[in-house]
């Protein structure tokens, strides 16, 4: 039998912007018959946690994010404005039907892409193995380019 | 034309209505075909990609009224 192609992915990202592409990328990769494996280190490793709803997005620094009507920085860096920002995204992103994160995900793990938790951030960040999803891995460096040494396709997002 | 399964993906954007057809084709056996009903543009182009990459023949594409309609024959 001929040999799936594969995609390797490094998650750096945890904001709701950035958390979509790996996601989106790994679901669609399988879908297409690719085996993929993704390595979430730093604030990537926010995509495992159990509880995803603290990815969030902020219009800070973010001068291309479409806005409802101008405004300054300083308002945009006012208490509750992430929340907001946040919460217009995701209905945003409802009435357009674009899929949760928690629906990619599970389409993820539901056609065996791998994650892989970057065990050094994971210690750095004092994170403990009960608040991440089940079945993923905890790995290195070496864990990954094991995969990523023969894949198709490599990405850092 | 001809279908054995019907899949209405309309209201779904990138990359959902792809997986959902790739879901969809599980359950067919070879040489039966898929009816896929979207309301995303972008399934156009997608369709086109993952029929070609997957080797799932696209019978036919249309658009019907605001809907795009595409016909899959499993590989």
């Amino acid at each position: 039998m001929e040999q799936p192609k594969k995609m390797a992915i490094i998650a750096t990202k945890g904001t709701l912007d950035w958390a979509y592409p790996p996601l989106i990328l790994s679901s669609t990769a399988a879908a297409l018959g690719y085996e993929v494996q993704v390595f979430c280190t730093f604030y990537g490793l926010a995509l495992l946690r159990k509880d995803l709803s603290g990815i969030k997005i902020s219009p800070l620094a973010n001068p291309a994010m479409p806005m409802p009507v101008p405004m300054p920085v300083l308002v945009q860096a006012l208490p509750g404005m992430e929340a907001m920002a946040t919460m217009m995204m995701k209905n945003k992103m409802k009435a357009k039907g674009v899929a949760s994160l928690e629906e990619l995900r599970s389409l993820c793990l539901e056609a065996d892409v791998k994650f892989i938790a970057c065990q050094m951030t994971v210690d750095l960040f004092d994170f403990k193995p009960g608040e991440f999803i089940e079945g993923i891995e905890f790995g290195g460096a070496t864990t990954f380019l094991d995969f990523a040494g023969s894949a198709d396709i490599t990405l850092y997002i | 034309m001809q279908f054995d399964k019907e899949l209405d993906a309309r209201g779904l954007n990138c990359p959902l209505p792809i997986i959902k057809t790739k879901k969809a084709l599980n359950d067919l056996t070879s040489g039966q075909v898929l009816r896929v009903t979207s309301t995303d543009s972008g399934s156009i182009k997608d369709m086109e990609a993952f029929a070609k990459q997957t080797g799932n023949a696209l019978l036919g594409s249309s658009q019907e009224g605001g809907d795009y309609v595409f016909f899959l024959k499993k590989k």
